[in-house]
């Protein structure tokens, strides 16, 4: 037989009195069903054991920052709901306070109040279709059935506010898209009312379950100096043991005037961050039912935005300055100063940055979204060594992390 | 005796146990009516495609029930969301990897023409790279618009010469 | 924090003008050794963000690298920006020794603006694949794209796919960001590449 051909003969063992083997390089994406989206990840194994991890990402990059140098302020919203698509409410109130602060302005308590609770809801969206992904790749199926019924609900809320199940694009610069319909308020608070049961109900499928306790616990543990090294923010980070969270510690869109707890957990791995999410559920219904409580009345967007906020529709239809005013607003752009701002809002997946650079104008001139997922995935290389492939399934479900926004 | 009816035709008082149709006939009503989508999932129309799975929408009233992630066990793809450059390779080698016969959905308007996304990274519609039978208009589209296009895709199905497909080279 | 309290210490760091947080410039040189200080003695130990400004090919220095830094004690942001000394091959050092996470973030800023950072471990693409032979936010790359290869040599000897530049119509239809002169800020067809006097490049849809 040619020598290239000859195997090392079965069972030969090296000087060190160990098997012969080689590592195996396995390549798990981009298309995969664990990989929550397109993910590639190149692994080097020995065995089962993971010995490299690389991430490839970039498989959902579709040029949002070169977009943005494109559109003008309100054009880019519906682009910032296809960044985390699981929570659209969530950015598109980070994008429109990011934008806010570019104009120094301060929009109404009750619009406030309704980017609050559109974020909270969005957030209990997102922790629940992460919790049903971990669920699926972890081997639950039901939990993720349930899961999706309980965000449909959401979504029946959403469609009534907005117009759409998801992709809502409801923030608009200086306001909102259109105030909430009259019985939706009600509606959130019936929604509240019956979600914790039925959340404990789905968590108690998995909380003590043995199988789901023996794929979580001690996998893919990250220390506290880690998680702040690598940039990890929301549930990653405070399920390793950092109480980091921006809507207590920079109160934005009044969170200030809620009550509310973060959930920090202790050990850094996989079930400290499964944990960490069910009780920030717990907590969003908390500040729901405040915010309902105290709804205020008033003006829904600003009222003083005469370049920025278009005017209401029967005055365009009518009166000749506002028809120019609502023509210049839709051609040229809410006009900003020139200047930087740098705005982060506590998504549920983290913190989701907005870095805009104006020249003035209504198109910015660089605009950076600073991704958590991005940020959160950086870990991988680190985290995933030394555990096996089913551990890596468990640690990419636990960090919950959506392409759409790490890739932009 | 053969007639133009494609439909199965069934007389218990001739026939007794025997169904005399046409080979087309079973051959689309079987395919049809088990078609095992391969979800190529990309982004939000991904999550719309979930919930079509889902116990509201329940797509495995249409037999399309069984996920399969590996190309070579499922007979439709669904490409759900954004085709960038970067991904339309790996889509064109899981699209080869499928056995015939094979169908494609185009979900949403990423997938279609490329949606909204008109940059330097995305593939203005996945049809440069396969060949697609049913688009679905909607960003992203309802389940139910995804519902109907499973519906078309079976009316589609039910057309084709299958019989002769089956021995051509 | 301020330029003020930072210059006693870094003679060469001057105040940036910001509309929201306190921001500074540094040269490139001087990043490593000002953001270990900010990290160790100052309190800043969170790395938000690491990116990039190009301000257009006319412009000298063209590129600025701007961080990001969060102080999880005082819950306050400080934002440093570095302008890169040459404008033909723009590069400043790397800081991945001092916060493991801008290894991502750097690799970033050079797949989309052609950046360098010297000391890098490990400087390819991230977003675009590798062997894409530009650097897509630079000011002079068309939203629409560039011809280029697709990276998988199978797939294009079969399909006969290229990355070909999107169809924009004539679009997008927007004003351009910080003209004064009204006749300049008319929102106008960005797509230059066919108009009125110029007719359509042959192969575009």
């Amino acid at each position: 037989m040619p020598a290239e051909y000859a195997y090392p003969d079965a069972g030969a063992k090296n000087a060190a009195g160990e098997f012969e083997t080689e590592k195996m390089s396995l390549s798990m994406g981009p298309s995969h069903p664990s990989t929550h989206g397109v993910l590639r990840l190149q692994m080097e194994l020995d065995g089962e054991v993971v010995t490299k991890a690389d991430p490839v990402i970039g498989y959902l990059h579709r040029g949002d920052e070169k977009i943005a140098e494109n559109m003008t302020y309100n054009q880019f919203v519906p682009y910032t709901d296809r960044l985390d698509y699981l929570a659209p409410l969530a950015n598109n109130m980070a994008y429109a306070i990011a934008v806010e602060r570019l104009a120094k302005l301060e929009v109404p308590a009750r619009c406030q109040a309704i980017r609050v609770i559109t974020a909270e809801l969005a957030r209990i969206s997102a922790h629940l279709m992460g919790l049903g992904a971990y669920g699926i790749d972890v081997g639950a199926w039901t939990v993720f059935l349930y899961s999706f019924t309980e965000r449909e609900k959401l979504y029946r809320l959403f469609e009534e506010l907005t117009g759409a199940r998801f992709t809502t694009s409801y923030t608009r610069i200086g306001g909102l898209q259109r105030d909430v319909p009259p019985g939706w308020i009600e509606k959130v608070g019936g929604f509240c009312e019956q979600f914790l049961p039925l959340l404990e109900e789905m968590l108690q499928l998995l909380t003590r379950n043995k199988i789901f306790l023996d794929r979580s616990v001690g996998i893919g543990v990250i220390t506290k100096e880690d998680a702040l090294a690598y940039g990890l923010t929301g549930p990653n980070l405070r399920g390793s043991g950092v109480p980091f969270d921006l809507r207590k510690d920079k109160p934005y869109s009044g969170y200030e005037q809620y009550d509310f707890d973060v959930a920090v957990g202790t050990k850094g791995d996989c079930y400290d961050r499964y944990l960490v999410r069910a009780e920030e559920m717990r907590q969003s219904v908390r500040i729901l039912q405040q915010a309902i409580a105290k709804f205020p009345d008033g003006p829904w967007h600003a009222t003083d935005a005469r370049k920025i906020f278009a005017p209401p529709k029967d005055k365009i239809l009518t009166s000749m300055e506002e028809l120019i005013q609502n023509f210049m607003l839709v051609t040229e752009g809410p006009q900003m100063p020139a200047g930087e701002v740098y705005f982060e809002a506590e998504n549920p997946k983290g913190t989701l940055g907005f870095y805009i650079v104006s020249k003035g104008g209504g198109v910015p001139w660089r605009l950076k979204i600073r991704s958590p997922s991005f940020c959160n995935l950086s870990i991988l290389p680190k985290v995933c060594v030394g555990n096996m492939v089913s551990d890596v399934v468990s640690i990419l479900g636990s960090l919950d992390f959506v392409m759409g926004e790490c890739d932009r | 005796m053969v007639s133009a009816n494609t439909e199965l035709a069934y007389n218990s008082k001739i026939e007794g146990e025997v169904i005399v149709t046409r080979a087309d006939a079973v051959i689309n009503w079987i395919r049809s009516n088990s078609m095992w989508p391969m979800p190529m999932g990309l982004a939000c129309c991904a999550i719309e495609l979930m919930a079509a799975g889902a116990s509201r929408f329940d797509i495995a009233r249409f037999g399309a029930e069984v996920m399969r992630f590996s190309p070579r066990q499922a007979d439709v793809m669904i490409v759900a969301g954004t085709v960038t450059y970067k991904m339309a390779t790996s889509l064109r080698r899981i699209y080869d990897q499928m056995a015939s016969p094979k169908w494609v959905i185009a979900m949403g308007a990423c997938a279609s023409t490329g949606g909204m996304y008109r940059s330097y990274a995305v593939l203005q519609g996945v049809d440069r790279i396969v060949p697609v039978d049913i688009y679905v208009s909607g960003c992203p589209p309802r389940p139910e618009a995804l519902l109907d296009a499973v519906i078309k895709l079976q009316a589609k199905i039910s057309r084709e010469p299958s019989a002769k497909n089956l021995f051509k080279a | 924090m301020t330029a003020a309290d930072l210059k006693a210490q870094f003679p060469e760091v001057t105040e940036r003008p910001s509309l929201d947080h306190p921001a500074v410039n540094v040269p490139a040189a001087g990043v490593p050794a000002l953001l270990r200080h900010l990290r160790d003695a100052a309190g800043f130990d969170f790395l938000a963000d690491v990116t990039a400004v190009d301000w257009s090919q006319g412009v000298s220095p063209r590129f600025t690298v701007v961080y990001h830094l969060y102080s999880t004690e005082r819950h306050d942001y400080l934002r440093v920006a570095a302008d890169c000394p040459d404008d033909a091959a723009p590069a400043v050092p790397t800081i991945t020794d001092l916060w493991a996470g801008a290894n991502w973030h750097e690799r970033e800023a050079y797949d989309m603006f052609g950046i360098g950072f010297a000391g890098h471990p490990d400087l390819r693409r991230i977003l675009m694949w590798e062997g894409y032979p530009y650097f897509p936010l630079r000011k002079e790359f068309p939203l629409a794209g560039i011809d280029a290869e697709l990276p998988d040599p199978d797939v294009v000897a079969e399909t006969g796919a290229k990355a070909r530049p999107a169809p924009m119509a004539g679009g997008p239809f927007v004003a351009s960001s910080g003209e004064v002169n009204l006749a300049e800020a008319e929102p106008r067809a960005k797509d230059e590449s066919w108009n009125e006097r110029r007719p359509k490049p042959e192969g575009t849809d």
